[in-house]
């Protein structure tokens, strides 16, 4: 293969510049940006976490004769000895916690790798020796671990947490049996991990009252105040600190346990306490994407137009807490459907909590919707993507609510040009090259679009300087950069002179760094107070520096400060105030009126070795139609990443689980495998252009979860045109093509 | 990780009359210190050996035939030779695909044979049960998590992977092991180097407290017909599924000399000395080099997760006859 480069695309229409990003320089040269890098007051105590050995039980007896005796051991918290917590809500249920379970609150042994002892001594290394020495004895119960283990309960989600039956529209039953052709068929996704690059690390300090934590988060203000309420305190004595984040794909949004119990620890201490997690520890106190179980039944008449859709979604989760995604509802909405039906259930064990994993919903259901798409487009005898294409919709079937926008169509042509769609002959096993059989596939990928209020202070100088302050966040997406950006082409201002203050506690409040809404609602609550500096100085949009300082000279001041809150059309604005008391809500996607979301095209080759059917992807393409596109360099990075991570979810991501033990195995990153260099040769990615002005204030979906949707469904088939060989179970493992 | 005395060697001789049953060699460390981090391994003393510049150590010689590796030389430098790679591939190509970049420029090639298995219950000492890290204590593997578990070479005690790539370069081209002991130097066949676990995977290898890998030599490295081939779920930086270390020497279809090492699918290093008989003389084509794999995989033991290796190795096998077969000699 030629040398290949996997460049930006071109400045396109309805697009920002494609600037560099904020905070390059220091990425590139190891800047002291992260949590764990910041000063502290003072010389920092280290903790090291005991974890439990057991996935269910209880603990009998805790030895800490021989990790007391370590030199520098300061603290040794168990459930013996912590002091007190108040308790503690979850994300699903209005609060921020990780899980309701107490934070060394017992003897009770509830998941694999479960905190059993914080350790704080002089030194890290100290602290890990006591840490090896502490010995803890358990009474082992056995473990309830996954879909089919023995002891696992199956409800609806409806009967778990008394809501979630699922969209119906008009009898399926019926839709299916008057199709010409049906596909039924189940399809499975498996447990995967973060595994960011920077750990759950955490350091806190008091000053007085008043506590630090520096810690990787999603949503400082949401953590702010459900950490106060944990510890029994005032949210304003609670500074959260977390101006860039390694990586956080949703695991750092919520708060698990070590957080309440550094902070604690810190107090007793009365110095700060910094605890950096080991990557098997990281596997067992955050989240993870829970396992899931897809059985869908999809049918077309003679044409090829589809009738009846019916799914029906099980989840595995905790029995500590039924965290779940469903996503059914969004699904529902992707073509004209006649019929829709199917229910959703929950199946729990003795697991740690899951929580969510980029495109929580989407990555599952969207993979057997569209993996049940090509297959019924085969039957029908159709190419898969007429096939999508006669099937379009432009109204949500379910409630007739209208698409803002929708350019599915437009990104599957652009994709199908790009990536030379017209010469795949469709018989399996058809093409090929050499001893490498070739399969190609495709896929739709799609993200709702959803938005939150927001809040954003502006101070604007004179001479051309700016600075914007919004405690949202940058997860690696490149928040900072198109914050500024908003400032500068919303005030007429060079973005170099635009200091960006984000990721902080003591700034006015964003929303959590989730569900793609950082864009769309930030930027709208940026440009809202750009535009109360403007009608401050009586303009009405971009000014030039004459212009300017004219205006400042009326004034007569030297700065100007605005403050502007900014509420989703729909929503009522007073709900702005959740935002100060740590809560987020959410609108947008599959909605009452309207119908929000993005859309992708992706396209594959794989390549499959006639003997060993070892899998190769030498070439990725992904059309993308987003509304306007903030900066397409930060755009294609998105994307970038979003098809790679789609294409490892297809064949290399999965936790491996001891189901006897209800243990994490491949625990480590050398054996959870992500994609390397080596296995992306080339990944082109096309931005089509779209314009939606009805959306919000920039016209801006957010496109942080998008490319990775529909990814796995875009290889599987390509896996089955190459072989003839239909794999449904995630991710394809070379064991299942040796037929 | 606990605390341990440390000490550099002045000389290959200090360093071994300095070492005991309770002390490890430190080379590149990218087993040991990790192992050591994980709590796997607990040395009381570690002996640095990265310094010495002994030319016998640090060198990769050539005599006729016959090449001669220093144990001190990194992963990278024999990988990168260009005279070896045209002589001898497989000795450079199963370096090539193991590990990272990082790794191999670390790594010398003393420890990278002496690697240990990546069996999650050895390197978790969370798990009560494993025979080769608590002698006695059982085998998690055998009821638990075992897709990257062994099938040839096991026992009922243990069921670990040999994890490494260039010891089935060696193992097929009857390498041998200098050594320098507290009695003096040895050589011993690079076959006997590690043990089948039976009832004691603790002891992973015939060396003596104290014996110091000094070398490698291979009689004969000329096999310009060589090669390495790699199955794994990755294209870089991921262990074999099931590898094939084969070596051919061809008198126009008839094979006239043969070597096979198999990675992935044994508990050590591993001939496949069956597979060489069947094709011995015989006339390479799908069907020989299919009876060849059968034989090779004859005595396969399997369990709930790692059947798929018998096939995916008799695969694997074939096709590395096929094109070392079709390489220019």
């Amino acid at each position: 293969m030629a040398d290949v480069t996997n460049t930006a695309a071109p400045t396109m229409a309805n697009a920002g510049k494609p600037i560099a990003r904020y905070e390059a320089r220091q990425k590139v040269t190891g800047g002291k940006i992260y949590g764990d890098d910041l000063a502290v007051p003072g010389k920092p105590a280290h903790g090291w976490l005991v974890t439990s050995a057991i996935a269910k039980g209880t603990i009998t007896a805790i030895d800490d004769s021989a990790a007391k005796a370590v030199p520098g051991v300061l603290m040794i918290m168990t459930h013996e000895n912590r002091p007190p917590l108040q308790p503690m809500k979850t994300f699903s249920t209005g609060g921020i916690g990780l899980t309701s379970q107490e934070p060394l609150g017992g003897p009770e042994i509830a998941h694999d790798g479960q905190i059993v002892a914080l350790i704080v001594a002089e030194t890290f290394e100290a602290a890990r020796e006591a840490g090896r020495k502490l010995d803890i004895s358990y009474n082992e119960g056995r473990p309830a671990t996954t879909f089919g283990s023995p002891g696992v309960v199956r409800k609806t989600t409806k009967e778990v947490v008394g809501r979630g039956g699922g969209p119906t529209l008009g009898d399926v039953e019926a839709a299916l049996a008057g199709s010409t052709h049906v596909v039924e068929a189940e399809y499975s996704t498996p447990v995967q991990h973060h595994n960011t690059i920077e750990m759950f690390t955490t350091t806190a300090f008091w000053e007085g009252d008043r506590l630090t934590l520096h810690e990787p988060s999603q949503f400082v203000w949401g953590a702010k105040v459900g950490l106060a309420k944990q510890l029994g305190i005032d949210p304003d004595n609670v500074h959260y600190v977390s101006p860039f984040v390694g990586g956080a794909f949703g695991a750092k949004a919520a708060i698990g346990h070590r957080t309440p119990l550094v902070a604690l620890a810190a107090k007793q201490l009365g110095r700060p306490v910094k605890l950096v997690p080991t990557r098997d520890q990281c596997f067992t106190i955050a989240g993870y994407r829970q396992e899931t179980k897809s059985k869908v039944r999809l049918g077309c008449d003679a044409e090829g137009r589809l009738t009846g859709y019916s799914h029906e979604l099980d989840e595995f989760t905790s029995l500590l807490d039924p965290y779940h995604n469903g996503g059914l509802e969004n699904s529902a909405a992707m073509y004209a459907f006649k019929a829709v039906g199917g229910d959703m259930f929950l199946s729990r064990g003795d697991r740690n909590v899951p929580v969510f994993m980029r495109s929580p919903p989407e990555v599952p259901v969207i993979y057997a919707l569209e993996s049940a798409m090509n297959e019924l487009a085969e039957k029908a005898g159709m190419d898969p993507v007429a096939f999508r294409k006669l099937n379009d919709t432009r109204v949500n079937p379910v409630n007739g609510a209208p698409y803002t926008s929708r350019s599915l169509n437009e990104c599957f042509d652009e994709a199908a040009a790009s990536f030379g769609w017209s010469r795949r002959t469709p018989a399996p096993r058809s093409m090929r090259d050499g001893d490498w059989l070739i399969g190609w596939g495709c896929s739709m990928a799609t993200y709702p679009t959803s938005m939150t209020p927001a809040t954003a202070r502006v101070t604007l100088n004179a001479n051309g300087g700016a600075k914007v302050e919004v405690a949202a966040h940058d997860v690696g997406t490149g928040a900072y950069t198109i914050i500024g950006q908003t400032v500068g082409e919303r005030l007429g201002i060079d973005p170099r002179r635009i200091i960006v203050q984000c990721g902080d506690s003591d700034l006015p409040p964003g929303p959590v760094s989730g569900g793609s809404v950082t864009t769309a609602s930030v930027t709208s609550a940026v440009a809202k107070a750009c535009d109360q500096l403007l009608a401050k100085m009586s303009a009405s949009g971009p000014m030039s520096d004459e212009d300017r300082r004219a205006a400042f000279d009326r004034i007569g001041s030297n700065a100007l400060i605005e403050y502007a809150e900014w509420t989703p059309a729909g929503m009522d604005p007073k709900q702005a105030k959740t935002l100060y008391e740590g809560g987020v809500p959410f609108a947008g996607g599959a909605g009452e009126d309207r119908t929000m979301f993005a859309f992708g095209a992706e396209m594959v080759e794989v390549r499959i070795n006639e003997r060993t059917r070892e899998i190769r992807v030498p070439r990725m393409t992904g059309a993308f139609a987003a509304g306007h596109i903030m900066n397409p360099r930060t755009a294609h990075s998105q994307y970038l990443g979003g098809m790679i991570w789609g294409m490892g979810s297809a064949l290399l991501e999965a936790t491996e689980m001891d189901r006897l033990r209800g243990r994490y195995v491949n625990d480590n990153i050398a054996e959870y495998l992500v994609a390397t260099n080596a296995d992306i040769p080339q990944v082109d990615i096309i931005m089509v252009p779209e314009q939606d002005d009805e959306i919000n204030v920039l016209g801006v979906k957010g496109i942080g979860e998008l490319a990775n949707v529909g990814t796995a469904a875009a290889i599987t088939d390509a896996v089955y045109h190459a072989t003839g060989v239909r794999i449904r179970d995630l991710p394809v493992r070379i064991e299942q093509l040796l037929v | 990780m606990r605390p341990f005395q440390y000490e550099r060697a002045a000389s290959p001789a200090r360093a071994v009359s300095s070492a005991d049953a309770g002390s490890k060699y430190h080379a590149g460390g990218t087993t040991l210190i990790d192992l050591m981090k994980l709590d796997v391994w607990r040395p009381e003393r570690l002996i640095d050996i990265s310094a010495l510049k002994e030319p016998r150590m640090t060198r990769i010689e050539r005599n006729g035939k016959a090449l001669r590796i220093g144990s001190m030389v990194t992963m990278a430098a024999l990988a990168g030779d260009e005279g070896v790679r045209r002589s001898c591939p497989v000795l450079t190509d199963s370096l090539w695909l193991a590990a990272s970049a990082q790794l191999r420029n670390m790594a010398r090639l003393g420890g990278n044979v002496l690697q240990m298995t990546r069996c999650s219950y050895y390197r978790d000492t969370s798990y009560d049960q494993c025979n080769k890290r608590a002698p006695g204590s059982g085998c998690a593997a055998l009821d638990g998590s075992n897709r990257h578990h062994a099938i040839l070479g096991t026992s009922d005690a243990c069921i670990a992977t040999y994890p490494g790539d260039w010891a089935q370069a060696l193992i097929a081209l009857d390498a041998v092991v200098e050594i320098l002991g507290k009695d003096g130097p040895k050589s011993v066949p690079f076959a006997t180097l590690h043990r089948q676990p039976g009832n004691r995977p603790d002891v992973e290898t015939t060396l003596a407290a104290g014996d110091l890998i000094t070398a490698f030599v291979i009689p004969d490295a000329d096999w310009a017909r060589s090669k390495y081939l790699k199955i794994r779920d990755r294209e870089s930086y991921a262990f074999a599924l099931t590898s094939a270390a084969v070596a051919l020497r061809m008198d126009g279809d008839a094979v006239s000399d043969v070597r096979i090492g198999l990675g992935g699918v044994a508990t050590v290093p591993w001939r496949a000395t069956a597979a060489e008989a069947v094709l011995k003389n015989a006339a390479l084509s799908e069907d020989t080099a299919q009876q060849a794999a059968e034989a090779a995989f004859a005595g396969a033991n399997t369990l709930e997760h790692n059947a798929y290796k018998v096939e995916l190795g008799k695969r694997t096998l074939v096709r590395a006859l096929m094109d070392t077969a079709g390489m220019e000699a």
